[in-house]
């Protein structure tokens, strides 16, 4: 049974209009470890893909391709890194449902497009950043 | 909580991952995740709920300076 209802694949589409270049999900799966979770986001990152010729899915495994989740700083599943022309550092652990599904087609978009819906000031105290920052943001899918 | 993945996108300096905090339940013991959201900042600096664009700013920048 699909995850994604027909209206929320036409209000994907829809946001999918302002895709701007190719967009690799790379998914990481391990049976042994929240085997269920893993099959739903699985299946939810190929639905998303379905609905727009720019998006392409690979489904790794933690413990096999381990040499990839490391170069990828992936150690939880499931996981998903959100990479546009290059890795932007986007990555979703758990199967983002509810709000963090909205977030995820947003990161989509903008790892497309490579341009963030930030003010000037922002974008400017950013490039001028002198250490790396590790965002961690904690959600409920209500 | 769209400002942190727009930064990563803006900044190959700035990493960001969602965690899903129901199913990471030992993260989020971890890092004390009593509401959400909850962002943290290079294990340092955090903060609860949605907050403007210059908020969040301002607590990066804050996060590098103790860091």
């Amino acid at each position: 049974m699909p995850i994604l209802s027909a209206r929320d694949q036409a209000a994907v589409r829809k946001e999918f209009e302002r895709i701007g270049g190719p967009v690799k999900l790379v998914v990481f799966s391990q049976s042994l470890e929240a085997a269920e979770l893993c099959q739903q986001n699985e299946q939810l990152v190929r639905e998303v893909a379905e609905l727009s010729d720019q998006i392409t899915v690979e489904v790794l495994n933690l413990a096999i391709d381990h040499e990839r989740a490391e170069a990828y700083g992936v150690d939880q599943v499931p996981a998903i890194v959100v990479e546009g022309s290059r890795d932007y550092g986007i990555r979703f652990y758990g199967v983002p449902l509810g709000y963090e599904f909205s977030n995820l087609i947003d990161s989509i978009i903008v790892a497309s497009t490579g341009e963030p819906a930030l003010s000037e000031d922002t974008l400017a105290s950013l490039r001028a950043l002198a250490a790396d920052v590790d965002i961690k943001v904690f959600s409920t899918p209500t | 909580m769209r400002l942190a993945q727009h930064m990563s996108v803006a900044s190959d300096r700035v990493r960001s991952t969602v965690i899903e905090a129901t199913e990471f339940p030992e993260l989020s013991r971890a890092y004390r995740v009593m509401g959400v959201p909850k962002v943290v900042i290079n294990d340092r600096v955090q903060f609860e709920g949605a907050v403007p664009e210059p908020d969040f700013l301002g607590a990066v920048l804050q996060a590098v300076e103790t860091s």
